[in-house]
């Protein structure tokens, strides 16, 4: 068997507004092996931000089973689901997140504050990563004094410096122009290759082909 | 490990960072506590100087003494124009002598007093000539510091002796020896055989202010013989009158024997006045009484101050409230952010917890110092003693503080249970 980072079983999320129910995430079943990247497409509206949610612990499937490193944590309380998150994933929006009144620095280093770690080893281990991203002399700016492809590295920094089991990132280059968007992948390639998990969503073609697989969805259903 | 006493440093130092970036709003945020604050620090301040004031002025008139005052009564219609006017009332003989066969008085001293001026060589000051028995200073507990104060033996010799208040000493003899020396006052000369210690001038409390330190005191046999029974006249009021008096005392200081007859006394008192006097021409003073009723006073006054501040404070914990709602709002994003990278509910609430704490303490902080300094302002401009008390100060900035949790934790909690995913999606 191989080795799975996570298992979706018969995943539904079903969200209510007042006495609507939208499905937006049907019987989804699905297995995500350690080191892999996968691309995740599918039209507007389709689930696909859903299914991030769902994996990055930020919500809660409605019906179903997720096993993350062969634990079940679908039925876990808020606290041990910060915890994972905090331990074992790093987000990647599409329109960066960073904290505004934070420098770069401490954007960076941000994960790491809900860890406990003391402040001078997260300053140290935030400039190791703002490093890696190419950004170490613009470590004491604001995030609005940076450009778009800049930002997305931050938060990719970010992302990483919790040394996470795998990174979610959502239209990672939907705010970036083409040549912007292509070093942001190569970036987030390269990260691959050293083994970190990699998940993104997006509607780009020639983003997912970066992934070893690339699944569509439609309606909340996988096709491919 | 998570939440050591360095993990709270670091989130007080994010804390003041936001309420840096925007001092003005939290400023103004503050505003509440800081008047909240300083209202309850000045105002107890204000309060315990009356009473200390209060309770100076009854060592000053004695605990166990009764004292009827003259007092002029208002002026029958038709003299109101007239520019002089020589008025007969007051306590007389006759009063004395009956007060005096009221069992439970232990002893009894009468005064005749007149604003004169007096003199030493080229130096004079303005004094009142206070004639009354060689028993004075033990009923009104006077101290004599320099000297004696003249005896029953003077007294009857009708001796030109005169012992001095602490201020006419230092305005007339500010280097010299005064005892021994010879003051003149009008066209008479006195010899100066003692002088009394100083007393604290102290005001309100529903007593006339009055500065003994300047008084002059000889017997009033003395004074009978040199200036009789006519006062000297002073003005009054804007109308530039000046009005002559003809009064035998002015005051009479009644002690009794037991602290549980001043009561009775008092109302044996009136009654004994009220049947001989026309006019209401004389008041009575029970320091007892009037102790009693300032502190009466005192609690009303702390009731109202206690509701008041704590008005202030509530409406400054509004405040707070309101704007630290304002803040999640405003942050909601941040928190949608902060959640994805792991803060779990507890972390948010401490960061917003800690955000509203530090600001009412720096504004109980600043109103502290504001409550600190109206007192004095106070001292200096209205000549009341003020007096703040360490324990006003710890409780009312404990206060602010209490304010700043019990409104700061529903927008805290507001925060915290934002759904993050909600949040991460707010514009
Ligand atoms: N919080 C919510 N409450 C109710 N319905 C929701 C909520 N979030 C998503 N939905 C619905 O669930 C469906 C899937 O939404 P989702 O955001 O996952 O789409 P998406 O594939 O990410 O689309 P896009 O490419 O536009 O980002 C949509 O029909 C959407 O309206
Ligand atoms: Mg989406």
């Amino acid at each position: 068997m191989a080795d799975n980072l996570i298992e979706f079983e018969n995943i539904s999320k079903i969200y209510k507004i007042g006495e609507i129910k939208i499905p937006a995430l049907k019987n989804i079943s699905l297995a995500i092996e350690r080191g892999s990247h996968i691309s995740l497409m599918g039209p507007s509206g389709s689930g696909k931000t859903t299914m991030l949610n769902l994996l990055g612990c930020l919500d809660t499937p409605t019906t179903g089973k997720y096993i993350m490193e062969g634990k079940e944590i679908s039925s876990l309380g808020d606290d041990s689901l910060s915890e994972i998150r905090s331990r074992k994933i790093g987000f990647i929006f599409q329109s960066y997140n960073l904290i505004p009144h934070l420098t770069v620095i401490e954007n960076i280093g941000l994960p790491l504050f809900y860890q406990g770690i003391n402040e001078k080893s997260i300053a140290e281990r935030a400039s190791v990563m703002a490093e890696v991203v190419g950004l170490k002399d613009r470590v004491r700016h604001k995030p609005a004094e940076l450009s778009g492809g800049q930002q997305q590295r931050v938060a990719i920094a970010r992302a990483l410096i919790n040394n996470p089991a795998f990174i979610l990132a959502d239209e990672p280059t939907g705010n970036l122009d083409t040549k912007t968007g292509r070093e942001i992948m190569e970036l987030l390639n390269k990260l691959n290759e050293e083994g970190t998990t990699l998940f993104v969503i997006t509607h780009d073609s020639k983003v997912a082909d970066y992934g070893d697989i690339v699944i569509r969805i439609l309606d909340g259903q996988i096709v491919e | 490990m998570r939440f050591n006493i360095l993990h709270i440093i670091r989130i007080f130092r994010a804390g003041w960072k936001n309420i840096y970036l925007h001092k003005l709003r939290s400023l103004l945020t503050m505003l509440g506590i800081v008047f909240g604050v300083a209202s309850v620090i000045a105002m107890l301040a204000i309060g315990e100087g009356a009473s200390f004031e209060a309770r100076e002025k009854i060592k000053e008139l004695g605990s166990n003494n009764i004292i009827v005052r003259a007092v002029k009564p208002p002026p029958a219609p038709g003299t109101e124009q007239q520019t002089t006017f020589l008025a007969a009332y007051g306590i007389n003989p006759l009063d004395l002598r009956r007060i005096k066969s009221i069992p439970s008085v232990e002893q009894i001293v009468p005064t005749w007093e007149d604003k004169r001026d007096v003199w030493y060589l080229d130096k004079s000051t303005s004094a009142r000539l206070v004639g009354t028995y060689p028993g004075y200073p033990g009923v009104m507990n006077l101290i004599v510091v320099k000297g004696r104060f003249f005896n029953q033996v003077d007294y009857e010799m009708i001796k030109p002796y005169a012992v001095l208040g602490s201020s006419i000493k230092n305005k007339l003899f500010p280097l010299e020896e005064p005892i021994g020396k010879t003051i003149r006052i009008g066209l008479n000369y006195f010899t100066v055989i003692g002088v009394v210690s100083e007393r604290a001038i102290v005001s309100g409390t529903g007593f006339e202010a009055e500065d003994i330190n300047f008084d002059v005191y000889m017997p009033l046999t003395t004074q009978r013989i040199y200036y009789g029974e006519y006062t000297s006249g002073e003005r009054r009021g804007g109308r530039m009158s000046i009005d002559r008096s003809w009064v035998k005392y002015h005051r009479l200081i009644i002690k009794v024997a037991e602290t549980e007859q001043i009561i009775t006394t008092a109302a044996i008192t009136e009654d004994i006045l009220r049947a001989n006097h026309k006019q209401q021409d004389y008041e009575i003073l029970v320091p007892l009484q009037l102790l009693k009723q300032a502190e009466h006073t005192k609690k009303i006054f702390n009731i109202v101050l206690g509701a008041i501040a704590a008005i202030s404070l509530v409406v400054g914990g509004i405040g707070i409230m309101n704007i630290m709602l304002a803040t999640v709002t405003e942050r909601t994003r941040e928190i949608g952010i902060r959640r994805a990278l792991g803060a779990k509910r507890k972390d948010i609430i401490s960061q917003f917890l800690i955000e509203a704490v530090i600001l009412s303490s720096i504004g109980g902080f600043i109103g502290v110092l504001l409550g600190m300094a109206i007192p004095n302002i106070v001292t200096k401009f209205a000549s009341m003693i003020t007096i703040i008390t360490y324990w006003s100060i710890l409780v009312s900035f404990g206060i602010s503080v209490a304010i700043g949790i019990t409104f700061g934790i529903y927008p805290a909690r507001k925060a915290a249970y934002l759904d993050p995913i909600e949040a991460l999606r707010y514009e």
